[in-house]
């Protein structure tokens, strides 16, 4: 049902996407690139990402000698230990009526924040379609130009996907013994008391637990795509709440507290104190072998029916002083070598925007994983993700909760 | 002349960036905010506080951590001092405390979180052989306990060493000695000699300080969330929570929460002054009666052993960040980690020399501004008799009240507005909005409690104002002068947001390369960022420390 209805989506938004593409010829848009390039030259920008990890920045400090190699651009990386840091920056220009100039040039930005600025007019673009990578791009899949059902419209640039696993350690926990499915989980938690939590609601990734929860409880998931209302709301979440609170008091500390974010979630499980946690990162497991985080017996789980996916973008703030050093930018992010690399767990087990038989059989074989990568996941296993519900469900999902479970 | 111009240049530097900070707080709390949309004043922002779930219990939380850490980290403080005043003990003692002192609040707190929760380092030094715990206790309830006990703890292994420090900086203005040997000669034993007569005088010293700790204690963040309760989190918590959250609707809900974070440490500070009164009648009739008894010390005797084992824990906590910062891998329940690496250390060691030097630039520069300004007001304060009106003072310390993040906004637009964000000039002066209220508070009390007759000696033998104030006063304030240094260098280097955003990002320091890293939860990097970080305060606070036996040998009598 749902998967059908992904599909569904997904065919009629490429159509659209094709409709929308760019009418002029492909030798004008060859030329219009040159002249973005030939503007770049020389151009810092200003990329700001999460630097959770040395080998994200390791990362993207390889992806800036590569800019600095082929387009003459400086790409510098600042820091950010929450992407909102970069949003109220963002803001904070626009109260001050910087209008250009800006300091932000490129922002590794996700859904909702994402939402956020595009509502408010405070991003560049359209500009996709003007990247040649972009044919390359996976079309087929739903998220890579709707991004929590609001369509991107080409103000941002996805550069990797992101999907519903939850982690565990095989060697303590059978793979066999699982929950399939979330009503399957209450089982699961009743036998393994304490030993099951997930981050804070207030937190993304908490608040994705509940609309995980939520995609598959909902009598009629079809309602998930449109804006919440009253009554839709109360419809489609009282299977969830009956649920949850049947599973609360077997959760972690009772459900009375919650880690706050999803990393402090991640260290519980490396520890030991839980034995499942959810991620959005179907490479985690690959990832934390290799790191030296998690035991050598991690893995990653996908429920039955498939789990929430969506994608990545870069967008380019309203202001932003380099637009067309952060356009090349954003078109190297979605280079085949570039997304190969970022897909191998040795470096961050990013996977792939795009559709890999759009490439050249020499580009398609980069994308093999390495034969010693070990925890990560094949497509099969993940499946087709499941589309994210419109934001106003996830508003509504995070006060309702509060409401009922923070006193 | 130019001394007169001393707090106008004060206000100057500060008041830019506390009204707007202020007044980017406070309007959008009332629904003014014109980038997001908002046009009008409007009560709706309220409403959302008022309706969040739980903010009852975030409040009680805020106030009653807040105050709980305030009142221990005090008497444990001066139990410290009195247990150990005039033994040899006590130098080896401060030196004790100064990893802790130096260290950024959040890497204690995670060391701290490490030691005591259910997978933490004292259960693995028992387990599974004296517990039977082969996978950490499920039902153990020990970081993030809902009253906020462990929160508390967490923050007095920091509180307790700055106190310790400010009254030890101050007792260079008293004449400790004598005072002690007068009781004495009356039959009290030391630690109650001390309790009972040096720690009136001193209190009047430190008062800014404890003011300090307990509007910390009530705004900090960062280390709430990491060994708070989340559901709900303190008020700070809530609004940061609000403010990075991914719903800008939230941004004015966030402003209002600042806003009466801002009205609760006031009234929190307005209840402490109330109750010095009753408490200081009380403390005056017990000395009046002149009683013998040891109870006082006694009870000095206790704080001072539980502020021992709690700098004991400080300690553990930083070495157990040490070693996970060499850990390859280390599981429950291994003593010891199951690995050893040197490649984070290797890998870090180059952009490492570079960052420091950034920090350690403009940790110096803001340090200078901050003692430039603050010594030449509290002279002038002196010289013409002037007081800073109660305004002013508020107006100094609101930085350190408002959360970071609703406070930041404002000076942000104001430097955007200036041309002036991502510019080292911009970010020195957004640290000195930081810096300069602790060097101040650090200093205040010492300078005014300064003897005066030890000026007018001088001057009598003909030495000018300025003579006067370089040969007599600052090698006689040497001490607590280097001591407000240490802290503001040390509050200088912490600094993430104010880094941040007056630099745009573009300004990298050890602190933003730190807490970027630390969000990605691996252990190791966070041992790492910890030493890192702790490194150079150290330096700073090692030299404070020193420096003064050194260099003023010859004044040591006088001190």
């Amino acid at each position: 049902m749902n998967r059908s209805i992904a599909l569904a989506l997904a065919a009629g938004l490429s159509a659209l996407a094709t409709f929308l593409g760019p009418p002029a010829g492909a030798d004008e848009a060859k030329e219009a690139w040159q002249d973005i390039l030939a503007a770049a030259r020389g151009q810092s920008v200003y990329f700001n990402a999460w630097a959770g990890d040395p080998q994200t920045n390791a990362f993207i400090t390889w992806v800036g000698e590569l800019a600095r190699e082929r387009y003459g651009i400086d790409v510098r990386h600042v820091k950010l230990a929450d992407t909102a840091e970069a949003v109220t920056r963002i803001v904070a220009e626009k109260a001050a009526g910087r209008e250009t100039g800006g300091s932000v040039d490129l922002v590794w930005i996700n859904g909702p924040n994402l939402l956020s600025l595009k509502e408010k007019g405070l991003l560049f673009g359209p500009f996709v379609e003007k990247l040649p990578n972009w044919r390359h791009v996976d079309r087929t899949k739903p998220s890579n130009l709707t991004d929590f059902t609001i369509p991107v419209e080409g103000y941002a640039a996805p550069w990797r996907m992101a999907q519903v696993v939850f982690l565990y350690d095989s060697a303590r926990t059978p793979p066999a013994s699982l929950p399939g499915t979330i009503p399957a989980f209450l089982d699961w938690a009743r036998a393994h008391a304490g030993r099951l939590t997930h981050p804070h609601p207030r937190d993304f990734l908490g608040a994705t637990f509940l609309k995980q929860a939520l995609v598959e409880l909902a009598p009629d998931p079809a309602v998930l795509q449109q804006p919440a209302s009253e009554e839709t709301f109360a419809m489609a979440t009282a299977p969830l709440w009956a649920w949850y609170d049947a599973l609360r008091p077997h959760l972690w500390r009772g459900g009375e507290d919650f880690p706050a974010t999803g990393t402090a979630q991640l260290s519980m499980l490396a520890d030991g104190e839980i034995a499942l946690a959810i991620s959005f990162n179907p490479a985690d497991a690959a990832v934390g072998i290799r790191k030296g985080t998690l035991p050598q017996t991690a893995r990653v789980h996908v429920l039955d029916a498939g789990t929430i996916g969506n994608t990545s973008f870069v967008a380019i703030p309203f202001n932003a002083a380099h637009k067309e050093a952060a356009m090349v930018l954003a078109n190297l992010l979605m280079s085949p070598e570039v997304q190969a690399r970022a897909q191998d767990p040795a470096t961050i087990g990013a996977f792939t925007v795009l559709d890999l038989a759009s490439l050249s059989e020499a580009e398609r074989a980069r994308f093999t994983p390495p034969a010693d990568a070990v925890g990560l996941p094949d497509n099969a296993a993940l499946g087709t993700p499941l589309p994210e519900p419109h934001p106003s469900w996830m508003t509504r999902l995070v006060a309702e909760w509060e409401r009922r479970y923070t006193r | 002349m130019l001394l007169r111009l001393a707090p106008a240049a004060t206000l100057a530097v500060l008041a830019g960036p506390v009204v707007l900070g202020l007044a980017f707080t406070v309007l959008p709390a009332f629904g003014f905010l014109p980038a997001l949309g908002g046009t009008t004043f409007a009560l709706d922002p309220w409403r959302g506080l008022l309706a969040a779930p739980g903010l009852s219990t975030a409040l009680t939380l805020t106030v009653g951590t807040g105050l709980a850490t305030t009142l221990l980290a005090l008497a444990l403080a001066a139990g410290l001092c009195a247990a150990v005043a005039h033994r040899p003990g006590m130098a080896r003692l401060q030196r004790l405390m100064v990893p802790l002192l130096a260290s950024p609040p959040s890497g204690l707190a995670l060391g701290f979180a490490f030691l005591v929760m259910p997978s933490g380092w004292l259960v693995r030094l028992v387990s599974p052989w004296a517990t039977g715990w082969a996978v950490p206790p499920a039902g153990l309830v020990t970081v993030g306990d809902p009253l906020g006990i462990s929160l508390v703890a967490a923050l007095l292994i920091k509180e307790v060493p700055y106190l310790t420090l400010m009254l030890f900086a101050a007792s260079a203005t008293v004449p400790v000695e004598r005072l002690m040997a007068a009781a004495r000669a009356l039959g009290r034993d030391a630690a109650t000699a001390w309790v009972s007569v040096v720690f009136p005088q001193l209190y009047r010293q430190v008062r800014l300080p404890v003011f300090a700790v307990l509007a910390f204690s009530m705004s900090v963040v960062d280390v709430a969330i990491i060994v708070g309760p989340t559901n709900p989190p303190p008020l700070a918590v809530l609004a940061t929570r609000w403010f990075l959250g991914y719903d800008l609707a939230y941004f004015h809900t966030a402003a209002a929460a600042a806003t009466l974070q801002l009205v609760l440490v006031a009234l929190a500070i307005l209840l402490w002054l109330a109750l010095e009164r009753p408490v200081a009648a009380l403390g005056r009739r017990w000395l009046a009666r002149g009683s013998r008894s040891r109870a006082a010390g006694g009870a000095a005797g206790v704080a001072g052993a539980v502020a021992a084992l709690l700098i004991l824990l400080g300690l553990l906590s930083l070495l157990a960040m040490l070693v996970w910062s060499l850990a390859g891998s280390w599981r429950f329940p291994a003593a010891l980690p199951d690995s050893w690496q040197l490649w984070l250390w290797r890998g870090e060691a180059g952009d490492a020399a570079a960052l420091a030097s950034t920090s350690a630039g403009i940790g110096l520069a803001a340090v200078a501004v901050a003692l430039v300004l603050t010594l030449a007001c509290l002279e002038n304060e002196q010289r013409h008799g002037l007081h800073p009106g109660a305004a002013v003072q508020w107006l100094v310390y609101l930085p350190l009240i408002v959360p970071q993040i609703a406070f930041l906004f404002g000076v942000q637009v104001l430097l955007v507005r200036a041309g002036l964000d991502g510019t080292p000039l911009a970010v020195v002066w957004a640290h000195l909005v930081f810096v300069l209220p602790f060097v101040f508070l650090s200093l205040a009390d010492a300078y005014r409690a300064l003897d005066p007759r030890y000026a007018m000696t001088a001057a009598a033998m003909g030495a000018g104002r300025w003579q006067v104030f370089l040969t007599v006063k600052l090698p006689l304030l040497a001490r607590p002068i280097l001591i407000a240094a240490a802290v503001g260098f040390a509050v200088s280097i912490a600094q993430y947001l104010p880094t941040l955003f007056a630099g745009a990002g573009r300004v990298a320091t050890l602190t933003t390369e730190a807490v970027t890293l630390s969000s990605g939860g691996d252990r190791r990097i966070l041992g790492l960022v910890a030493v890192l970080q702790a490194a150079l305060p150290l330096a700073a606070y090692g030299l404070a420390l020193a420096l003064p036996f050194l260099a003023f040998r010859r004044f040591r009598g006088m001190a």
